[in-house]
């Protein structure tokens, strides 16, 4: 038989264990859910890339008309469809010496007579030095602050630099793309603000009573999530008066892409109010004598944020795309309102793109970086959403 | 005289044993396995050296993270991803020599043929082991024709006969059948014909009867081990229940925290203990055998006959609807006519199988589930108070007086709350405490249940589960309750820890003017805490009396099968060799 052998020691009192270096070590035992979920996060190192570079868009969206360099309405039609200009560092001086200098170069312009086209040759001796903080074209600031400088421009206020090259009436594209990210990113914010509440809501009282409330609620989202959105936007769209302001125009623009976007939140808050509500912590929590009201704003509604934040990131880029695509079919906003979708309206015809490709590139460009980085975050979030399941 | 007889029978089982046993069919050389973890390396098995004999079981004994799992699983080289074997030796014996299982590449040949070929094993969880989506019989011809070379008419006839084997009636039609139409016992049974289908000299058990109840547990175990002397098979059995083991072990490895601690014959091990930390495992096994309560606390009962909760002919039927869509003219009783009483300061225990309706009992007590019919009436402070009756709000002093502890301590506990906001919310919500006051209250319950007061500000998941549960319990004293109704509150935690919760819940007892309606699948809790115990059985009270009388001379037949199915810490004194079957 077996010989009966045994270590002759006191037990331990834990595994044994080696620790890896990994920087300082994590203080867990008082982390609240955020910074745990922050832990989780910042481990993916391209959702907090993504971050970053969200952040530096609203940024822009938030000082537009500092950063922009002109105002994005200003057109100077000697220069239509312009090339987009080099920025340089050093110039040629009067005496012939190479000196630090910013500077872009100046163009002369021909015009084919035959054909009316025009074409714009890069000239090496015209130097227009640019800076930082310039006085430049006069603007007010969020509409209060009347203001001229700004943060990037040609030191000369008559002077042009166009870096993005210009459009067909001759407005530099950078400062449109600039104002265009304000509008564009805006509207995923306050479309997706109007779904929230609408979706979380809804969601809520869906998945919490169930029975029949439930039932009204799933069948009023089916039938939302039927109907074709292109015609129905179309539609909606048709029916804006003529004379509505275009600010108004937006807003409603906004209204009708939020209206149809809130099923899809107002599902995934029913699916976890369902889990939730047969948790038993909050069963205890009913036990214990809370209220209805107590236990989906202190008890559930808390472990549902970090997920509800994770699929609001994933559902803001298909409203950027929404608008951009309205935009672009041209029911959407409208001049003289900048959004990317509008810019890309210009650059709708062929001529354009074999004739000035940067008004197809820049807003096109910006629309798939935001769309790829709020992706990227929100994919982060929600394997970060939920920092206790093991 | 019974006693002697057992002991002979022992004995002669022993000499089978010894007789049949002989050479090592694998022997594990100071197997070290290493998990490399986000913040540390995690040592999960260190120098551990063991033998399989042919005919012969080891069991490998240990709380949850000693490493018994992953030991085992290294054996057939399933671990996960980020483990590895650092060092040691597994040497399978065959007849050329011995193959070294440690450095087999992946995939290799040698590997995939020792793998279900050579070395079966049984999962803990047969649901998630088999396939929902292909028949039984399918799952079982596979492993046949891979590891047998059979063609299919040879491979079915042999399914036929394995499922013959482990006893699944009607195999012929059984093996068209697919997992979700089996029962968990059944389930478990088609789990061991496929491990067993590539007729394997090493079969490895990993807790094969834990998700069990304990009639089938005793089934179950009574098959493998029947298979494994028929067979001659060397077997690992993978358990935490100190039963269980003295149940089925010829050999015992107990580990703790990656290491064998001691290792030795059954008998030894549970006679002789060396280590302390099995000494204190079978002290918490063998302590939970007896009745804190018959010499402490058999006097309230007959001392005070006003009872503190009544319960008459209550019950609770699903899918009997009364709507517009028509009756099922097949409800489900789920509990069926209970009627008891429970006194002040008396502990009730409450003990059935999966489906018994016990918890179902318990959360109709509390109305979190509507009763069909019957009354609870509550005799609080002034006046008796038909809890059927109460208003939503009125049920909320009701819920102040009887509160619930959970099965499960890290699911009944929010993980985005600190312990003062979970402890102090029923306070909060009754508006009895505030501020100061509430932080004060606070920290006199951890007190009361164990635990720091200065742990107040951290959150549940930096406590251990034993640890959480008491936390748990100083939630549903926080209202000074009357009557607690503990859902099998102890399941989920380790023996020695499930000792530890029972005293500190006799403790309280002691000291606050407490009742325990106490639900349990688990005989040997209910009779080491309760005065009395409840069986119940589809939802109807079978059987009554005090815990004494029903552990040791149940009336009912069902009692009796359920208690004789109990396994006994024993290795002297099998209670399974001569249990008495129930049959409906």
């Amino acid at each position: 038989m077996t010989d009966h052998v045994f270590i002759d020691e006191a037990p331990e009192a834990g595994p044994a264990t080696t620790a890896l270096n990994t920087g300082k070590p994590v203080q867990t035992a008082v982390a609240g859910p955020w910074q745990l979920v922050w832990a989780k996060f910042s481990r993916n190192k391209v959702a907090v890339a993504s971050g970053v570079i969200i952040l530096m868009l609203f940024l822009v969206g938030l000082f537009a008309e500092f950063l922009a360099p002109t105002l994005p309405d200003m057109s100077r039609p000697q220069f239509t469809n312009a090339p987009p200009q080099e920025l340089r560092l050093f110039a040629t001086q009067a005496d012939g010496s190479q000196q630090f200098q910013l500077h872009v170069t100046g163009y002369t312009m021909s015009v084919d007579l035959a054909s009316l086209r025009r074409s714009y040759v890069i000239d090496e001796n015209q130097v227009v030095p640019v800076g930082f903080l310039v006085k430049g074209a006069p603007y007010k600031l969020w509409g209060l602050f009347a203001l001229d400088t700004h943060l990037f421009g040609p030191l000369n206020p008559g002077d042009t630099m166009y870096l993005l090259g210009t459009d067909k009436l001759g407005r530099d594209l950078l400062s449109r793309l600039i104002h265009g990210t304000r509008i564009s990113m805006s509207i995923g914010l306050i479309g997706v603000g109007i779904s929230l509440l609408l979706g979380v809501a809804l969601g809520a009282v869906s998945g919490f009573y169930g029975g029949w409330v439930d039932m009204v609620v799933q069948r009023i989202i089916e039938v939302i999530s039927s109907m074709p959105t292109i015609p129905l936007w179309l539609g909606l769209a048709a029916a804006i008066p003529l004379t509505w302001s275009p600010l108004s125009v937006y807003f409603i623009i906004t209204l009708i892409v939020s209206l149809f976007g809130w099923t899809g939140l107002a599902r995934e808050v029913r699916g976890r109010f369902f889990a939730l509500r047969s948790e038993d912590f909050v069963t205890a929590a009913r036990l214990d004598g809370s209220s209805e009201r107590r236990l989906i704003f202190r008890h559930i509604l808390p472990s549902l944020t970090s997920h509800i934040l994770a699929v609001v990131t994933l559902a803001l880029p298909t409203m950027i795309v929404a608008e951009t695509a309205l935009s672009f079919l041209g029911i959407g906003l409208k001049a003289p309102i900048v959004s990317w979708g509008v810019l890309l309206q210009e650059a709708q015809n062929v001529r354009t793109i074999a004739n000035a490709p940067w008004l197809l590139i820049w807003p096109s460009g910006a629309v798939v970086l935001t769309v790829l980085a709020y992706n990227f975050l929100g994919d982060g979030l929600r394997d970060a959403a939920d920092p206790y399941e093991s | 005289m019974k006693a002697d007889a057992m002991q002979r029978q022992a004995v002669n089982t022993e000499r089978a044993a010894d007789a049949a046993a002989g050479e090592v069919v694998l022997t594990v050389e100071n197997l070290s396995l290493d998990f490399r973890l986000r913040t540390e390396i995690l040592h999960a098995v260190r120098n551990v050296s063991f033998q399989l004999r042919r005919g012969q079981t080891l069991c490998l004994v240990g709380e949850s993270g000693s490493g018994k799992s992953v030991t085992a699983r290294a054996l057939l080289r399933i671990l996960d991803k980020n483990g590895a074997i650092t060092s040691g030796r597994i040497l399978l014996a065959g007849k050329t020599g011995a193959i070294d299982i440690a450095p087999l590449t992946e995939r290799s040949p040698e590997l995939l043929k020792i793998r279900g070929g050579r070395i079966g094993l049984i999962f803990q969880e047969p649901m998630s082991s088999l396939s929902p989506v292909h028949t039984i019989g399918s799952q079982i011809t596979e492993a046949l024709r891979l590891h047998r070379r059979m063609d299919k008419k040879q491979a079915r006839a042999e399914t036929i006969e394995l499922l013959r084997q482990v006893e699944i009636p009607n195999p012929d039609t059984a093996i068209d059948r697919y997992t979700f139409e089996f029962s968990g016992g059944m389930r478990q049974r088609a789990m061991i014909a496929m491990a067993l289908a590539a007729d394997p000299e090493i079969l490895i058990a990993d807790e094969p009867t834990t998700a069990l109840d304990v009639t089938t547990q005793a089934e179950i175990l009574d098959l493998i081990k029947r298979l494994q002397v028929s067979r001659g098979m060397a077997m690992l059995l993978i358990t935490h229940d100190m039963g269980v083991v003295a149940e089925v072990a010829d050999t015992v490895a107990v580990m703790h925290y990656g290491r064998i601690v001691e290792t030795g014959s059954t008998d030894a091990i549970f006679y002789d203990p060396k280590h302390a930390y099995t000494r204190s495992l079978l002290r918490s096994t063998v302590k939970l055998e007896q009745n804190q309560r018959s010499y402490a606390a058999a006097a309230p009962v007959a001392t005070a006959p006003a009872p503190v909760l009544s319960l008459r002919n209550l019950s609770k039927t699903y899918g009997a609807s009364t709507g517009w869509l028509g009756g099922n003219s097949n409800p489900i009783r789920a509990v069926d006519a209970v009627s008891f009483d429970l006194y002040p300061g008396e502990n009730l225990g409450i003990v059935g199988e999966s489906g018994s309706g016990k918890t179902t009992l318990g959360r109709l007590i509390l109305r979190t589930v509507e009763p069909s019919s019957g009354t609870i009436t509550y005799f609080g402070q002034d006046k008796p108070v038909e809890v059927t009756g109460l208003s939503k709000h009125e049920l909320k002093s009701f819920h102040r007086d009887v509160r619930l502890v959970f099965q499960d301590p890290f699911a009944s506990l929010n993980p985005r709350m600190t312990v003062k906001q979970v402890i102090g919310d029923p306070l909060v919500v009754s508006g009895k405490a505030k501020g100061a006051a509430l932080e004060q209250r606070v920290a006199e319950l951890l007190e009361l249940v164990g635990l720091d007061p200065m742990a107040m500000e951290r959150y549940p998941h930096a406590f251990s589960g034993g640890q959480r549960q008491r936390i748990g319990i100083a939630r549903a004293l926080a209202l000074d309750p009357r009557i607690l109704i503990a859902d099998e509150a102890t399941a989920a935690l380790d023996v020695s820890i499930r000792a530890q919760i029972l005293d500190l819940l006799l403790d309280i007892q002691k000291r606050l003017e407490l009742s325990f309606i106490f639900i349990s699948h688990d005989i040997s809790v209910v009779r080491y805490f309760c005065d009395r115990v409840a069986v119940m059985h589809r939802g109807k009270l079978v059987e009554m009396g005090t815990a004494e009388q029903i552990c040791t001379d149940p009336k009912e037949p069902y009692t009796r099968s359920l208690i004789s199915a109990v396994p006994n810490p024993d290795p002297r004194n099998k209670r399974m060799l001569h249990r008495t079957r129930f049959s409906v």
